[in-house]
């Protein structure tokens, strides 16, 4: 590839990236009244986004081989437990990270 | 009011969003840091100066894309191919715009700036995030967006610069993004009266990624998410409890 080819690779990853962004709010602008369709999904949405999100952090977990998603289990299970009980997000986050490292680096 | 007063009080106001933003970016901080320096080492092992990574971060600021870049930029030229692997990998950022019509109404001149850097986590801490009554929203979600870019930034510039001269066991440290997003899942279903939306999120997901695999099943999972909410939107509408 010379430079030329790399910048115009670069820039259509941006271009592309920024039209996935953008779209939205330039077709609902602020001034018109939003469909009540999108404004429905705009509420509903968000919670499947957030459960969508959490198996995408998940899709390289092999269930059947390796250590079988043990410590993924363990630490997610530590993460919730965690956060129901003192409510704090920083601390349920490094709770199960930690939990997460010490699990794959010297048990699995 | 006279102009030094107001500038007073303007500063007041971004320093109290910041000082509300910055905890919130914490996690991101560590898991931004963690996956920036692994992009900037593994573009530098790919022979590219840190520019690239560093550049590439401020212009895309998409994560996953940055990675499948590098496997681009390696390849012959293809623009097309380059396209249209970029709409599919960041499709869900369609989502997200949907989701922040609403609260990015009226930040003025930080809109498009905060819609440029709508990245996963961006999104999430905005969207989610308990905005206290007296601090202003556009001020946080617009540092919550900075903090969270300049951590992807200098941790690809950082990752670019060193190489692998970075040798120390950070195996696992990567689970910090999905704990943050298993929080942020918890925290929202914890705010709901009724879970369809937060079920059909997580068990489309898990199909799709069982039939479809790791590689591909973003996109048949964004449109099924879509067909089973135009589909029941009587229902879940009729039951209520969406924030």
């Amino acid at each position: 590839m010379t430079m030329t080819e790399r910048i115009i690779t670069i820039g259509l990853c941006v271009i592309g990236t920024m039209a996935t962004r953008f779209l939205p709010f330039l077709l609902f602008r602020p001034n018109k009244k939003t469909p009540r369709y999108i404004q429905y999904l705009g509420k509903a949405l968000p919670a499947a986004i957030f459960g969508m999100l959490v198996v995408y952090c998940l899709k390289n977990v092999s269930v059947l081989t390796g250590s079988h998603g043990l410590p993924e289990l363990i630490a997610i299970a530590l993460v919730v437990v965690l956060y129901l009980w003192k409510r704090n997000m920083l601390l349920s986050i490094a709770g199960g990270t930690i939990c997460y490292m010490l699990l794959v680096q010297t048990v699995f | 009011m006279p102009a030094k007063e107001k500038k007073e009080k303007e500063r007041g106001i971004r320093k109290k969003a910041f000082k509300c933003a910055f905890p919130k970016t914490i996690p991101i901080f560590a898991g931004f840091w963690f996956l920036g320096i692994s992009y900037g080492i593994y573009m530098n092992v790919s022979g590219f100066s840190f520019l690239y990574p560093m550049l590439m971060g401020l212009t895309i600021f998409g994560g996953s894309l940055e990675f499948v870049a590098v496997t681009m930029l390696l390849g012959s030229f293809a623009p097309l191919q380059t396209l249209i692997m970029t709409l599919m990998i960041q499709a869900r950022h369609l989502f997200y715009g949907i989701a922040m019509l609403e609260k990015y109404k009226g930040t003025g001149w930080k809109k498009p700036y905060l819609i440029f850097g709508m990245c996963d986590e961006s999104f999430s801490i905005n969207y989610s995030a308990e905005i206290p009554e007296d601090v202003d929203k556009g001020w946080f979600m617009f540092f919550v967006t900075l903090l969270n870019q300049i951590y992807w930034v200098t941790g690809a510039a950082l990752g670019g610069l060193l190489g692998s001269l970075i040798q120390f066991n950070t195996e696992g440290l990567d689970f910090v993004m999905t704990a943050m997003f298993v929080v942020i899942f918890l925290e929202q279903w914890l705010k709901e009266k009724k879970h369809y939306t937060a079920l059909i999120g997580v068990s489309v997901s898990a199909v799709c990624l069982l039939v479809f695999g790791a590689e591909s099943f973003m996109i048949p999972t964004m449109v099924c998410i879509l067909c089973f909410l135009t589909v029941f939107r009587g229902p879940i509408e009729k039951a209520g409890g969406l924030t």
